[in-house]
Formats: structure tokens, sequence, C-alpha cells
């Protein structure tokens, strides 16, 4: 078999590895799907007047915008989840046992990414299921809906890579658990929640230029309205940028991690 | 020679009591980076949702200037709920360690072993809520008054022995700490599906008659009278009743199991 051949099959055996291994541990699966959807029911219930605010972008109600902050927090949370589940193999040696096999490295990487874009692929079709249950449209329709489920999976793939990198490099799980409220710092401070324009300072003002907010805006757009060129571009651009950002920290913290041992 | 006189039953429960919570509060001093997410989840749900829901306040309706004043006592019981839950996850750690094994087979009645785990909860509860209301004064909450501060404090206490009650019978009833995951989420549906983000003719319908019959409504509402108006008995007899059928209910189930667990 090629070396491609057998690159893809650790990869795909080690992502299939992460998803079970997610879906038997409620602590990895809850912060995913339970603590979103939560928020979701309840910001929704909770805030949902704000379609009445002047300035409040046309939409059909607060569940069909809250889609995308649903998703992008979901995602966030499945690459910090990613992490925390690889730095828990380093710290039980399975990821040494990895390391002495006749198989690439990055793989190793590769693998948890591949489980992690999984676990974003079903976090957006949990929350457009969700959505179309409880009512909200997607205006741009299928291809709408496709475009948004492709960007979340890219996107959670994009976070798993620096959720990946920090496990490598600390190889702590606890040091990644720690990660958890800086998860929702960046989400509070982007438009995942609100309307930028409607958002107090200074989160406005950082909500602004957060990466983050760029790949919302390319998944509710689509949803709430329609598919825009620049909203798409921006997102596949944030997007790319924290992938790259990613790999080049993983690939410099799975030195490290091969050199401490 | 000389007669060994025994100390009464309740000198030795209290100190029973009294070494569960000193260990509780070795915990924090001696990882103190342990604490540190309950106190910060509180504080970042603050800051957060002031920053993205602020404008809500300029709904028709929202009779409160600020919505910082509006949402602290919101994140103050949302650290009560993270911490009580904490301690749900401390005693499942206990379990798996073996620990609490060894408590049990001591002569300590199981109620004083559950009253230290809760007590030591509700103690540990006021850094959170003191952490977040130092923070919320500066960007613009309201002083409640002293009279509205300490009704906001006993609140948040009590708040977090319910919170423990929840995840101490569960530690109990799943014997594992995966079962975190519930102990946390159970206290954030029971907090925020009240008048957490906006008040009760603001709700949507269906969150609306959740809030109406939920009990930690009334507890939100007594936590919040003094920083959005006046100290009223009327507004705070309702969150101390709701308080005490949630303890009686949770304590009760937290004390059933830990009576069925055996060594």
């Amino acid at each position: 078999m090629s070396a491609l051949g057998t690159n893809l099959r650790v990869v795909r055996a080690l992502g299939l590895r992460s998803i079970r291994q997610t879906f038997r541990r409620p602590q990895l699966l809850a912060p995913i799907v339970v603590f979103p959807t939560i928020l979701l029911a309840i910001q929704t219930g909770g805030a949902g007047s704000a379609v009445d605010l002047p300035g409040f972008p046309e939409v059909q109600s607060f569940l069909q915008f809250m889609l995308a902050g649903a998703m992008m927090q979901s995602l966030m949370l499945a690459g910090n989840s990613g992490g925390i589940a690889f730095a828990v193999d380093i710290e039980m040696g399975f990821t040494d046992r990895l390391f002495a096999a006749p198989i690439s490295r990055f793989t190793i990487v590769l693998g948890r990414l591949a489980g992690t874009a999984a676990l974003g692929l079903f976090s957006a079709l949990w929350f457009l299921a969700i959505g179309l249950v409880f009512g909200a449209e997607i205006e741009s329709g299928v291809w709408g809906a496709l475009i948004a489920i492709v960007l979340v999976t890219a996107s959670a793939t994009a976070v798993g890579g620096i959720g990946a990198a920090i496990a490598l490099r600390t190889g702590s799980a606890s040091v990644v658990q720690g990660l958890f409220p800086l998860v929702l710092v960046v989400l509070f401070v982007s438009s995942a929640f609100f309307p930028v324009d409607l958002m107090i300072e200074p989160a406005k003002a950082i909500a602004e230029y957060n990466p983050m907010s760029f790949i919302v805006e390319g998944i509710r757009e689509p949803i709430i309205s329609g598919v825009h060129a620049s909203d798409l571009i921006g997102a596949v651009a944030a997007i790319l940028g924290i992938f790259a950002l990613g790999l080049l920290l993983s690939a410099r913290a799975l030195r490290h991690r091969l050199r401490v041992g | 020679m000389e007669a060994t006189v025994a100390s009464p039953a309740w000198r030795s429960n209290l100190a029973t009591i009294g070494a569960l919570m000193a260990r509780a509060r070795n915990e924090i001093l001696r990882v103190p980076g342990a604490a540190i997410p309950g106190v910060l989840a509180p504080t970042i749900f603050f800051l957060g949702l002031n920053g993205v829901f602020g404008a809500l306040t300029q709904l028709r309706g929202f009779e409160v200037g600020a919505y910082e004043s509006f949402i602290v006592p919101v994140s103050m019981l949302q650290g009560a709920g993270f911490t009580g839950a904490a301690a749900g996850v401390n005693m499942a750690r206990d379990i798996e360690q073996g620990w609490l094994d060894r408590l049990l087979v001591s002569p300590a009645p199981r109620w004083v072993l559950l009253a230290g785990t809760v007590l030591s909860a509700s103690a540990r509860a006021l850094i959170p809520a003191g952490f977040v209301l130092a923070v919320a004064l500066p960007l613009g909450a309201g002083w409640p008054g002293i009279d509205g501060l300490a009704i906001t404090f006993l609140m948040v206490a009590a708040m977090a022995a319910v919170a423990a009650c929840w995840g101490c019978f569960l530690a109990l009833r799943f014997k594992s700490q995966s079962a975190a995951p519930l102990m946390q989420a159970g206290m954030m549906a029971v907090i925020l599906t009240t008048t957490a983000y906006a008040p009760l003719a603001l709700l949507q319908p269906w969150l609306r008659r959740v809030a109406e019959i939920n009990p930690v409504t009334e507890v939100v509402e007594a936590a919040r009278q003094g920083f959005v108006g006046t100290v009223t008995w009327s507004q705070t007899w309702p969150g101390l009743l709701a308080l005490a059928g949630l303890f009686t209910v949770l304590g009760a189930l937290a004390l059933r199991q830990m009576r069925r667990t055996g060594v």
C-alpha cells in the first residue's frame, strides 16, 4: 500500500476513535451539544424581544438569528474538547505508543482533527435540525444550508488545530480544559449572539475585528437572508487563517513533544 | 482508673462538619488554580452578557436603566450554581478515589457528611459572588445598599447549598465524575430559565411560562431587588420560601442517596 494510503487509513482510524471517545464520555459531548442547546433555548426565549430593537437586522425570528451563534459555540467547544481528549491521550501514554509506531507523526494530529471535523459536521446538522423543528427557515434553501454546514465543519477543524497544538505543547488536560472560559470570552466579543452594531463598547469594537465574527456572519447570512460573496470570502479567509495558525502551532508543538518525550 | 467521658453527639457532629469544611478550605488554599474557573466563568458571563445584551434596556417595558444592575445578581447566582455543582464533582472524585468509603465507615452520621460538603459550598460561593460584584460596581452596577447586599449574599449562599445537594445527589447516584455535565447543566438551566435576561413581560411566551413556575425566578428577583430598586419584604420572602423548598427536596434526595450508599 502507498504511503498516502497508509496515512489516510491512520487518519481515518484515529478520527473514528476520537468520535467514539466523544460519544462515550458525557464530559466531552456535553459542551458540544448540551450546553449550546440549553443556551440557545434560553437566549432565544430570554432575549427574543431584541428583534424589535431599532437597527436589528431583518430576521424571521431571534432563533433564526441565533442558530449561527449556537453552531459557533458548539464548534469552538468541539475544538476544545478535542484538545482535552488529545491531552488525556498524551497523559495516559497512548500518544507515545503512536509515536513509536511506523506512521507519519502528523497523521496523529490529522486524525484528531478529522474527529473534530466530524463533530463540527454533527453540530451543524444538530442545530439546523433544531432550527427547522422549531420553525426557523433557511432563507437561501438547501444551498445555503450546505454552505453553513461546510463552514461549520471547516471552522471546527481549524479551531481543533489550535486545541491540538496546546494539548501537544502542554500535555496537560487540565490546562486545555482551563481554556474553556477563554472560548466563552472569544465568543462574547464576536457577533455570535448579537449584531455588532447593537453591542456595547468595548465588546463592539473588538467584535468588529474578531475573526470569529467573520466566520459567524458567513454562516449566518445564508440562514437569515442569502448567500453574499463578501461574507463568504470573509468567513473562508478567517477559517484559512486560523487553520494555518493551528497547523503551524501544531507542527512546532509536535517537534517540542518529540524532543521532550 | 479514670473513666473516659464521651463528648456529646452534637459536639462531635459539629467537629466533623468543621473538619470537612476545613478540608474544602484547604483545597482552595493549596490549589488556588482550581478555584479560578469557578470565579472566572460567572465573571465572563457577566461581562459578556452585559456587552452583548446591554441594548435590551432600550426595549419598551424594560424599566431598568443599567443592564449591569439587572444582570449582576444573575451572575452571582450562576457562580453559586457552579460552586455547588463543583462540590458534587468533588464528591464524585472522592467516591472514585475511595475517600468517601473511609468517611462512610467512620461513626459520623450520613447527614453530617453531607452537611460538611453542602456548607463548604455555601461558604465557597461567596468568593465568586464577591469577585463578580467587585467587577460589576465600577462598571456601573447600582449599589444595592447594605440590606440589598445582605439579601443577595444570603440568596447566593443558599443557592450554592441547593446546587451542592443536587450535585451530591448525582455524584452518589452515578458515582462518577462523568456526571459533571449533568450537575452543571442542571444548575445552568434552572438559573437561566427565569427572568435572568429580561423582565417577565419581555420573555418569549414559552420561557415566560417556565419562569412563572420555576421557583428560582423568585430567588433571582429577591437577589436583584436591591440593585434595581428598593428592598421589600414582599420580594424577599418568596425567594426564601423557594430556597427552603428546593433545599428540602434536593437535600432529602441527596441524604436518601447517601444513606443508600454502602461501602
